[in-house]
């Protein structure tokens, strides 16, 4: 196996830089080793001012999203011998503005899931001393893919829809908040259906379909979408059909 | 915005290109699957033309016909049958996705949703050529 | 402040139309776009197509074939063009083209149909 690596890294320092630029290093080509370790030996070893998120190097915490050859991936999750003899091109997460080198402003996604009420939303709660909510396997099941999601937001980068229209509310905010719509416990579908039946809401999607293949936790947004589509449209109708009926 | 200090970083941003979709294969291929839709509304295009044909009289469907038969007319009807073909396919695997249905707490796979309707394809097709072959 | 958007009206139409354009217009195609026109297959005369057309089924399954895919047509190509060209800010000039056409599309259908002797 050969020894080395080239890793072509986006750069940019705000307080000096117009435009990013690519700096070229050389690193170690070991078999167990993922761009994250390839990234922070090029921290430790060669230059200490590269910037990248990163933590659980495992795959759990959605830190370390990056764009890697042009695709968007968990860089804890990437292997380096699957790009040798390499070069691998390591750059920002798309459709993100870029802070500084190799980190994105992400705070666009976090507004629009605090938007979408990613919470149990109920009439009454419930006292604690009335007991827990009880929730069955099967009800469990119809939203656990969901809550898998773990906000990495390589979903938005693969997105096009979200590239081209900013105000797009995002494949992972749907689906968390499709995750509470099926939640058993949950009484707010009416006041998400507000919020989410909009333009830049559901409705913005066309169903690329980038955003599952690109998911690290399988969490099928796209699938989220369409079913959201669906309830969304059923009740519209129902509404047309029976419009004194109450929320 | 979120509450930021007096000298937030606008961060750098990069306009996507028109031609974004060439960039990835899937890209590519959900536009191609949308450029379908053009070659739907010629079908829609042709039936009408031949329905008007069909309301002019034998000699008028005659000449429809051998329009029909010009070359550029096939070259174009073979391009848009594969993308209507593509529609189908594309749209059928993606019926999966939009149902959710659940039997016994377990998802049904996708194969039971797409499945009926390949079958309901060729049926639906068998009987419109029989009619159109016999009837 | 949050009104509930009426797109659905568009998209269960865009879903009809692509049942309807995948389950019908292949087999339309591959007969009078190249079996018929080729001579791989018999083409029916004159008069049978007008009997399977003057039917009151077949004038109201030739307005399905002809409505409902256009409608299709109207939906996908109106978020091509917006993703495509990205002219999404002209989005009443693009709605006017994709959906108005379908409508005078349709209604010339009617028409025609309607003048099937």
């Amino acid at each position: 196996m050969a020894e080395q690596i080239a890793l072509e890294v986006t750069r940019f320092s705000p307080e000096r830089d117009k435009t990013p630029s690519v700096q070229s290093f050389d690193v170690p080509l070991r078999k167990e080793w993922v761009v994250l370790d390839a990234l922070n030996y090029v921290k430790d070893k060669v230059d200490g001012s590269l910037s990248f998120r990163w933590s659980c190097r495992m795959g759990v915490c959605g830190s370390c999203g990056m764009m890697v050859n042009g695709e968007p991936k968990l860089t804890c999750a990437t292997f380096l011998t699957d790009y040798a003899p390499g070069p691998v091109r390591v750059e920002p997460l798309k459709n993100f503005p870029v802070m500084r080198d190799l980190i994105v402003e992400i705070t666009d996604f976090l507004e629009k899931l605090s938007k979408v009420k990613p919470w149990l939303i109920r009439e009454k709660e419930k006292a604690p001393s009335e007991g827990e909510y009880l929730q069955s396997p099967e009800q469990l099941e119809t939203f656990r893919q969901f809550s898998m999601c773990i906000n990495c937001l390589l979903c938005y980068a693969a997105c096009p829809v979200y590239g081209l229209d900013p105000l797009f509310a995002g494949p992972a905010a749907l689906a968390l908040a499709q995750r509470y719509n099926m939640d058993s416990r949950d009484e707010g579908k009416s006041e998400r259906l507000d919020i989410l039946s909009q333009h830049d809401g559901i409705w913005g999607c066309t169903f690329v379909g980038d955003c599952t293949q690109v998911c690290p936790k399988h969490v099928d947004p796209a699938g989220a979408i369409q079913q959201y589509k669906l309830t969304a449209t059923q009740e519209w109708v129902k509404s047309l059909l029976m419009p004194w009926g109450g929320k | 915005m979120a509450t930021y200090t007096s000298y937030p970083p606008k961060g750098y941003r990069v306009r996507m290109s028109t031609y974004w979709w060439l960039g990835r294969w899937p890209y590519l291929k959900f536009i191609l699957r949308e450029i379908s839709s053009v070659f739907v509304a010629w079908f829609v295009i042709e039936t009408l033309l031949q329905i008007n044909a069909l309301i002019d009289g034998p000699e008028a469907w005659l000449e429809m016909q051998d329009f029909f038969t010009n070359p550029i007319v096939i070259a174009l009807n073979v391009i848009s049958l594969f993308f209507v073909v593509f529609h189908a396919i594309t749209w059928f695997n993606l019926a999966p996705k939009a149902m959710a249905v659940r039997l016994g707490g377990r998802r049904l796979p996708g194969i039971f949703i797409a499945g009926p309707q390949y079958v309901a394809w060729v049926i639906v097709s068998a009987a419109v050529a029989w009619l159109l072959l016999h009837g | 402040m949050h009104k509930r958007s009426n797109e659905p009206f568009v998209w269960l139409l865009f879903s009809a139309g692509g049942v309807v354009a995948a389950l019908l217009i292949p087999i339309h195609l591959f007969l009078f776009g190249l079996a018929f026109p080729l001579g791989w297959l018999n083409a029916p005369s004159y008069d049978n197509v007008l009997a399977l057309a003057r039917s009151p089924i077949g004038r109201a399954y030739l307005f399905v074939l002809c409505m409902l895919p256009l409608f299709h047509w109207a939906h996908r190509f109106r978020y091509t063009l917006y993703d495509g060209l990205q002219i999404k800010h002209l989005d009443e000039l693009v709605n006017t083209f994709c959906y108005g056409g379908a409508i005078v599309g349709t209604v010339i259908a009617g028409y025609l149909i309607w003048r099937i002797p």
